[in-house]
């Protein structure tokens, strides 16, 4: 037994000497080396115990083995622990060093924006489309006869004078209005006709509200017994979709060639309600477009029969519903490309 | 159109306030664009009576001692001439509001408060005022165009507010007059209207004179262009007594603008505004021949103008002639031969009707405008026409200034100016609306727009009034009908009757859309550009004489040369854009525009031109090279599921070694490249700009490609690098041609690192590619791929001289 008191105090010793060498270790790493060498079966505190096993009796082999065996699960355990913590200090020290200023500026996206108009002409004809539209896009050069004769506006007619037409040839000019289509539309196609034509129509006016080009949406409605109030029905939904669900409609008395009665027609103002504030010059009502039941000539124009089919049409001026909506001040502004006004109105649809 | 209350007044009984006509003007079609409160902005201005008047030692000045009845009595300095004890003048007590003038007395210079003063020592509480600070001129009240004190009547009740003595107690409604309704252009036309509103009786404008014996004997009017010309009426007036204008006269027509001339012009003008019709007054002593002649003008003939301008005529203006030579150019303005001055004794009044496109285009053509000529361009009506004449000749009795003569001439194409007879079907009527409007509604609104409307179970008849020109058919009925009715009646439906429609974008729009969307996801903004453009941009892109985007179409009349071209290109405006943000201080970007270029089949043009889809971007900024330019447009084959191929090219405005065209399936769509710095420095931008343009309209023949879907492969891909050293002219294309029709199980072939240096020699580069092989059916061998690979490398060998770098 004289052997196992040695053995004894030798493990003591043994394991101050690991609690000793084990208390500098700084991390994860060195821990696995250290126990590497303590347990390397030549020359390891540990692992080299077992080589004392031939020289202990037979009788006390069993209690030997038993000791040394307890040895290594707390030094196993030691390290573990020991490995636990230096692995938590270390990822500790990792977060730490990956300390960041959280209120510095966010790393950009790279999406640009579609084109306020485009933004604008795009949820209309969504809503359009929703309501059984089809989507007409007329040439940008138009004929005299599409554009103002098939319209109801023969040459000697007054209102040629409210758009001051730009003409490319006696014959041809660009269109003042997306009108010009509906004939189109309505030689090539028979009722029911339910179409919105967006697109660039030109006059000759150029101040801080009127530019010689700009975007125009007409929609045009040919089916059996449709009525002024069709028209204010389709209107009212559409108006509260883009503006907002409270807004309502006022129809007045207007005047266009092609449309009889012909309306203008105002919206609620959606900024202030109605009560009257800047946007709406105090009245409580924006005018947003014009409107009316298809002219009957119009209908005859283009072969249709007026007693059998009626119709309604209107015309929405894009760049002022995307100006009144965004709240955009003047109308170049959209067309010069400016980054720092592109880059501002995402409503991307 | 102005409007002033007052003489409006005359013609209708207007029982309500002016704010509320304004409403109900609005409701039935009159939007009216200003209320105009005469007297709007003085205040506190009441009738003073001068009890005392002292000069004031050694300057001009008097101090006047002031009655203004319960007011109470004022002490107050003036300096005025005409001021004296027992006058009575406008006082302005203090508080009062008035003009403030200039030292000429004349000029206004805004709106002054006045205040308790001290002049030379003497106080003064409130102020005798000129008609000037009150606003008015001669022409509104006689005496206010003095330069002194403005004359009250002696029996102007002390104390009493001087708006209403001096007629500034009225309004003037600006009124906007739609096209359809010319016979509204003037007051009696509107009072009609107002009548009709508020189902009051309109009073007609007296019109009947006595006509003398007196003749001009053989007097004749021909009209040898009735097309232009279908009514002349015209009537001689001698005796003529020329001088000034009775003081209504000259106010109402100082209301809406007019200044006064004299008797016989300001009837004319009168009636132009009363009655909407444009008239004429001749000095008959300058008339040749006792004749009136209207025709066409001879080409090269020449008038000059009542304000001494001389135009050259063609045949397509129309002239008023004597018997020998023009004397008016029609519609537009009187020629100075024939002007009417002091020395007047005998007058032909012209009131005719002309055709309104002829005067438009005339007056256009000339560039010569005149309340005349816009009356005429928007349309008068025989009614009117004839009333004027007659309206004249009272005008000229009722003003004492000349006798009216028997002779009457009436040229005319037979027009009636009776009612006319039209019948519609009351359930037409409601049909446009889509509400039933009650039958006593319908008859009394039309009635009270003098239709005198019968009704035969759901026939309606109609009695149209001559001047009512723009009554056609029964939506017209409709609109009369609903604007009086009140729009508040129209309900909402929702086409309850209508046929269900699929609707929304066609293939090409909803390309385009998904297009401009992947255009986004690389930074790029869209942006939106005039469809024309400037000849100098063709010359700033370089294009030479022969170039095709030279054959613009022109614009005939452009606003300014910079917008008079229709674009053939989009580049031009797209280097303007990115110029212009570089100025604004914005050095990098991208932008994109989708627009139409337009092709001329021939110039003038004689059919429509193709307008063709154009996709146009541009990038600048230090960060930019040729291939983030080229990535976007890999971005627009990628969405498109096309591959789109690149070969060198040169453009005049484009980089001599950084351009391509883009090709797809062999056929060009499209270039890109660097633009030339000498264009960059002429645009003043800092950073260089890249552009890139595509003919979407040749695109677009592949648009609707769905992608096919390849199964996910079975067998594992085998990758290998190969770096390879080659000439330095050879380009990465032809190594990858080589490289792919070399082995039909190459997948991919990517590019991965270019280099130049000592390393590799003169004129050499090394460039190392990713390649992918993909097995097909069975799975590669051992070593299959370095066969491949060594058949490959032969070929670029043979073909290039290419050695893989070792």
């Amino acid at each position: 037994m004289q052997e196992l008191s040695a053995l004894n105090e030798r493990l003591v010793a043994i394991k101050k000497e690991i609690e000793e060498g084990s208390a500098n270790l700084e991390n994860s790493r060195a821990v696995y080396e250290y126990k590497k060498n303590v347990m390397d079966g030549k020359s390891g505190l540990i692992g080299s115990l077992m080589k004392g096993m031939k020289d202990i009796p037979k009788e006390s082999r069993g209690d030997y083995g038993k000791l040394v065996n307890e040895l290594k699960t707390w030094a196993q355990a030691l390290f573990d622990e020991l490995d636990v913590a230096l692995k938590a200090k270390e990822m500790d020290a990792k977060y730490a060093s990956e300390k960041i200023d959280i209120t510095m500026p966010a790393e950009e996206n790279v999406s640009g924006n579609l084109h306020p108009i485009t933004q604008m002409r795009n949820q209309l004809i969504d809503i359009f489309a929703s309501m059984g539209f089809d989507v007409f896009e007329g040439t940008e050069i138009e004929n005299d006869y599409y554009n103002f004769t098939a319209l109801n506006t023969p040459a000697d007619h007054p209102a040629r004078d409210m758009q001051d037409t730009f003409y490319l040839s006696p014959e041809f000019l660009l269109r003042t209005q997306t009108s010009a289509g509906q004939i189109h539309v309505m030689e090539a196609q028979k009722p029911p006709i339910k179409i919105v034509s967006p697109g660039k129509v030109f006059r000759s006016d150029d101040d801080a509200t009127h530019s010689p080009m700009f975007t125009q949406l007409e929609g045009l409605v040919v089916d059996k017994g449709i009525t002024l109030c069709d028209l204010k029905g389709m209107l009212d939904l559409f108006v509260q979709r883009i503006f907002g669900e409270e807004v309502k409609t006022r129809l007045r008395p207007s005047y266009f060639p092609f449309t009889e009665p012909s309306v203008e027609v105002d919206c609620s103002c959606f900024s202030c309600g109605g009560t009257g504030c800047k946007l709406c010059k105090g009245t409580g009502w924006i005018e947003v477009l014009g409107a009316g039941v298809v002219n009957k000539k119009v209908l005859e124009n283009c072969g249709i029969d007026s007693d059998e089919y009626s119709g309604f049409a209107f015309g929405i001026g894009i760049e002022r519903a995307a100006m009144l909506k965004y709240g955009i001040n003047n109308i170049k502004h959209l067309f010069e490309s400016d980054l720092r006004v592109l880059s501002q109105l995402n409503d991307n649809d | 159109m102005l409007l002033p209350l007052s003489w409006l007044k005359e013609y209708v009984d207007v029982n309500i306030a002016p704010e509320e006509l304004e409403k109900k003007l609005f409701d039935s079609g009159f939007e009216v664009e200003e209320l105009i409160e005469v007297g709007k902005d003085i205040s506190n201005v009441v009738v003073g009576y001068v009890e005392e008047c002292e000069p004031i030692p050694e300057t001009h000045l008097h101090v006047c001692k002031v009655d203004t009845g319960a007011h109470g009595k004022w002490q107050i300095c003036c300096g005025a001439d005409n001021v004296c004890a027992g006058g009575k003048f406008p006082v302005a007590l203090i508080g009062a509001q008035v003009y403030a003038t200039a030292k000429d007395h004349k000029t206004i210079e805004g709106v002054m408060t006045i205040k308790k003063g001290k002049l030379r020592g003497y106080e003064s509480q409130g102020m005798l005022c000129s008609g000037t600070e009150l606003g008015l001129t001669e022409d509104h009240y006689p005496g206010a165009g003095y330069n002194g004190l403005l004359v009250l009547p002696e029996d102007a009740p002390i104390g009493a507010d001087v708006k209403p003595i001096l007629g500034m107690d009225d309004y003037i409604f600006d009124v906007s007059i739609t096209a359809n309704r010319p016979d509204c252009q003037s007051i009696f036309g509107m009072a009609r209207e107002v009548a009709a509103i508020l189902g009051q009786e309109v009073k007609m404008p007296a019109t009947d004179f006595t006509a003398t014996e007196v003749v001009k004997e053989g007097f004749n009017v021909t009209v040898d262009a009735p097309d232009l010309c279908p009514r002349y009426s015209a009537h001689y007036i001698y005796d003529v007594k020329m001088g000034e204008s009775p003081a209504w006269m000259k106010r109402r027509l100082a209301l809406v603008g007019i200044g006064s001339i004299s008797n016989i012009v300001d009837i004319t003008n009168y009636i132009l505004m009363e009655l909407g019709q444009p008239m004429h007054a001749f000095d008959c002593n300058f008339l040749e021949g006792n004749a009136i002649n209207v025709r066409r003008a001879n080409n090269g003939e020449k008038i000059t103008t009542l304000d001494e301008k001389e135009f050259t005529l063609t045949d397509n203006n129309l002239v008023i002639c004597d018997g020998v030579k023009p004397v008016a150019l029609a519609g537009i303005m009187g020629g100075l031969n024939s002007e009417i001055r002091d020395t007047t004794t005998e007058v032909m009044f012209e009131s005719a009707k002309f055709a309104r496109d002829n005067i438009r285009k005339s007056s256009r053509a000339l560039g010569q405008v005149s309340d005349s000529s816009a009356r005429y361009s928007k349309g008068v009506d025989e009614y009117a026409t004839d009333m004027a004449l007659r309206r004249a000749c009272h005008l000229i009795e009722e003003l004492g200034c000349g006798k009216v003569s028997s002779t009457h001439v009436d040229v005319n194409t037979g027009n009636s100016l009776e009612p006319t007879e039209m019948k519609v079907s009351i359930s037409k009527v409601n049909a446009v609306l889509g509400i039933k409007v009650p039958d006593e509604d319908i008859i009394r609104i039309l009635t009270n727009l003098c239709f005198a409307p019968e009704v035969n179970g759901d026939e309606l008849t109609l009695h149209v009034p001559a001047y009512r020109e723009d009554m056609a058919d029964y939506p017209d009925v409709a609109e009369e009908v609903i604007r009086m009715y009140g729009y508040d009646h129209i309900v909402s439906t929702f086409m309850p009757t209508a046929a269900v429609t699929a609707g929304g974008l066609n293939l090409r729009q909803k390309t385009e859309l998904r297009i401009k969307k992947a255009l986004l996801t690389t930074g790029a903004y869209e942006c939106i550009h005039y469809s024309f453009f400037s000849p100098n941009d063709l010359n700033m892109i370089r294009l030479p004489e022969d170039a095709p985007e030279r054959h613009a179409i022109r614009l005939m009349n452009p606003i300014n040369e910079d917008l008079s071209l229709m674009r053939t290109t989009l580049v031009p405006s797209m280097l303007n854009a990115i110029a212009r943000n570089q100025k604004r201080g914005n050095y990098e970007g991208r932008l994109f525009e989708l627009g139409n270029k337009f092709i001329a089949k021939d110039l003038p043009l004689t059919e429509y031109p193709d307008e063709r889809e154009t996709l146009c971007a541009g990038v600048f900024g230090e960060k930019e090279d040729f291939f983030t330019m080229k990535g976007i447009a890999e971005k627009v084959a990628e969405t498109l599921s096309l591959k789109f191929t690149y070969e060198k090219t040169e453009k005049p405005f484009l980089h001599p070694y950084q351009a391509a065209v883009i090709k797809c399936e062999g056929i060009e769509i499209g270039y890109l490249g660097k633009v030339r710095y000498e264009i960059q420095d002429d645009l003043d931008m800092k950073n260089p700009a890249y552009v890139m343009e595509i003919d979407l309209r040749t695109v677009s023949q592949w648009y609707g490609r769905v992608p096919a879907y390849e199964p996910l492969p079975v067998f594992a891909d085998e990758k290998r690098d190969l770096a390879l050293v080659m000439d330095k002219e050879i380009t990465c294309g032809q190594v990858e041609e080589v490289i792919a029709s070399s082995c039909q199980f190459v997948k991919s072939i990517k590019l991965f690192d270019v280099y130049e240096g000592a390393q590799i020699g003169e004129g050499k580069k090394s460039m190392a590619f990713t390649v992918v092989f993909a097995p097909k059916g069975e799975a590669f061998g051992a070593d299959t791929v370095d066969g491949y690979v060594k058949k490959i490398l032969k070929n670029l060998k043979k073909q290039y001289e290419i050695e893989i770098r070792s």
